[in-house]
This record gives C-alpha cells, structure tokens and sequence, in this order.
C-alpha cells in the first residue's frame, strides 16, 4: 500500500510537472467519483463498525469449530459478510487452525473473505450498477464454494 | 409515485442513519462506561475510517491521472475485446502488483473500463485483484503456509475467470456508469477539448470512439459548478 502511495505521489509530481492543466483535470475527475460514493462509504463504515464488534475470534471458533457442512457454510457466510483486512484476517485464519478448524472450513472463510464483499455491496453497486454487483457477487461465492471444496481435496 | 419518493429518500437517509447509530452506541459507552459494545463499534469504526482515509485519495488520484494520461488506443489493444487471452496475464501482473482492499480496486476498474477494457477482463481483473495481490500473499503464506496459498492462487485462478466469462453473459452490454457531479451539469464537451498533451497522435486515431463514450462524463475543466 505504501509502494502505491509512493508510486502514486511520483505520478502525480511528474504530471504536474507535465501539464497542469490537464493533471487538475485528473484530480477532478477522481474527486467527482469520490464524492458520488460517499454515501455508499459512509454506510460501509458503520455496517463494519458494528460487524467487527460482534465478531471475534472466540465466536468465529465455535461457529467453525466442527467439520460438518454447517461449519462450512458458515465459513463461507461470514467470509462474505465479513470486511477484514488481510492484516487481521491471516493471523486470525492461523489461530483458528492451531485450535483445529479444518483446512475446508478455513479455505471457505478465506475465500470468500477475499472474493465476496456484501458489506461493499451498495459501494460495488454505486461503482457497476446493481445487476452487475449482485451478480459478481453471487457468482463470486459459488467461486469460493467450490474453490474451498477442491482445496479441501487437494490438502487433505 | 409517491412511495417510490419515499423509498428513494429512506435509501438515501440510510448511510447517514447508519453513520449517526455508530456515533450514538459509541457516544453512549462514553457515557456509561460498561457498555463496551459501543466502544468496540466506535474504534472499529474509526480505524475503517482511517483505513479508507488513506487508501481513497490515493486510489482515486491515481484513477484521474489514469483517465487523463492513459491513451484509450492502448488499453483497448492489450485490455480490449480483440485482446483475447492474451489480456489475462496483463490482467493479473496488474492486480498483483497493486495493495488493498478490494473495494479499493473499484474505481481502477471503472477507470479500466472506460478506457476500453472489455468487461470480462474488468471482471477478472476483480477476481485476479481479490485473490492473487502480492502483500496479500505474504500474509497468507506467513500465516497458513505454502501449500494453502499455493492451492488457493492456483485453484482460484480458473474460477476467477469463469466468473468474468459468466458476467459477460450475464450482464450483457455493461457498461460502467457514469459519474457525473450531482448538481447535474450538462455541458457534454467532447474529449478533443482536452487532447492537447503529448499523446495527440493516439488521440486522433480514435477520437471518435473516445468522444461516443464519453459524452456525459469527462474530466474537462470547463463545466464547473453553474
């Protein structure tokens, strides 16, 4: 995130220095997108506010703690509610592993952790239009299901 | 008629009836210090909102450099319908070079996508950005090891792609929409007001199409605030 950041400022200076004109331009058009989906951000602050404080890890190890198709399930259902930063959702995938959640169950939460976002849904709407978020997501949680299911084949 | 109104303004009070519930139940744990829950909703707000505070302008700066340097021909060459396959690698070098959350690689698809890219590829892209990016693999690999991250990129890249392949069909003809600034303006100036820079040669091969798509949003100075 940081190289981005860096890279990013670079671009910018080397805009400026080319054209301004046309870099204020630039600004423009990304600040105009910005404040489009402001409402749609603000909503997801608070949803994540509210759903990181209900989960925690202890919750997450009952809710996979067996190795049934209920704790798949509801790996995959909390992976796509779940907004978790890989920062936290690594460290706590691995602790859930030392306490026995089965490789199936954590591949569900990860992938779907990953590839679905319902939390960013009205942002993801705001960005592609409804039929198109609602699809990638959908479609993007039958990606995990059965991406977690082979990856439970291929590890065991 | 009437209830449709309503609804529209319910939705749009919605983020903001969220964003105060939050600010209340943290309020309220200060008041009475034993109710942590509202603590907790509070800070995690807030590091979201930090979080995003630094991701954002970082995203969307780089998105309007993108929308007003990149050449549309180009992107539409390597990234576009006539691209084939051959979009794939490029789609995935991208995404995996790149750091954060996925909703951060929103508007670089959007940017992607009005520059040209087909919209299976921008779909990839997505799919690509959500599981193969390169800091997110080190955690995962610290973490939960090779063998897990290695099954993970390897069986997720088919599937990421039928995913694209199947938004295509699913959602045909999708197009990114358009971010015009609310206030409505309605100055559609074409694109060629502003090909002054250093890519005029590309601009003038396909100044047409550039000019077709974008009629309603573009980044020209000119149609400011009335």
């Amino acid at each position: 995130m940081k190289a981005l950041a860096v890279f990013t400022a670079a671009a910018l200076l080397i805009s400026l220095a080319a054209d301004r004109r046309r870099t204020w331009m630039g600004i423009r058009f990304g600040l105009r997108m910005l404040m489009k989906i402001l409402p749609a951000l603000v909503l997801m602050i608070s949803a994540v506010g509210l759903l990181l404080s209900a989960l925690n890890p202890r919750f997450l190890e009952s809710l996979f703690g067996g190795s049934g198709l209920i704790s798949f399930l509801s790996g995959l259902a909390v992976g796509a509610v779940a907004l978790i930063p890989g920062f936290i959702a690594f460290p706590m995938a691995g602790v859930l592993r030392a306490h026995g959640v089965s490789t199936a169950v954590l591949a569900a939460f990860v992938t779907s952790l990953l590839m679905v976002g319902v939390v960013t849904l009205p942002l993801e709407i705001r960005f592609f239009g409804r039929k198109a978020a609602l699809w990638r997501n959908v479609l993007s949680l039958a990606a995990a299901a059965v991406v977690a299911l082979v990856m439970a084949v291929v590890l065991r | 008629m009437k209830s449709r109104r309503v609804v529209t303004r319910l939705k749009k009070a919605l983020p903001w009836a969220a964003g105060g519930a939050v600010f209340i139940l943290w309020g309220a744990s200060r008041l009475w210090p034993e109710f942590s829950f509202g603590e907790r909703v509070g800070r995690s707000s807030l590091g979201m909102l930090l979080e995003m505070v630094w991701i954002l302008p970082v995203m969307f700066l780089l998105v309007g450099l993108f929308e007003v340097w990149v050449p549309r021909a180009s992107i539409e060459r390597y990234l576009g319908r006539e691209a084939g396959w051959k979009a794939v690698p490029w789609l995935i070098l991208l995404a995996m070079l790149q750091a954060g959350p996925l909703y951060g690689a929103f508007p670089v698809a959007i940017g992607l996508a009005r520059k040209g890219c087909s919209p299976r590829n921008v779909f990839i892209y997505l799919g690509a950005f959500s599981s193969l990016k390169i800091p997110l693999l080190t955690f995962e690999v610290g973490f939960l090891g090779w063998p897990f991250s290695l099954a993970r990129v390897l069986i997720s890249l088919p599937a990421f792609i039928l995913v694209g392949i199947l938004m295509e069909r699913l959602v045909p003809g999708w197009a990114p929409p358009e971010f015009q600034a609310s206030g409505g303006n309605s100055n559609p100036s074409p694109k060629a007001d502003c090909a002054g820079g250093p890519e005029v040669h590309f601009r003038r091969e396909d100044s047409s199409l550039d000019s077709k798509k974008s009629e309603v949003f573009d980044g020209s100075p000119k149609e400011d605030k009335p």
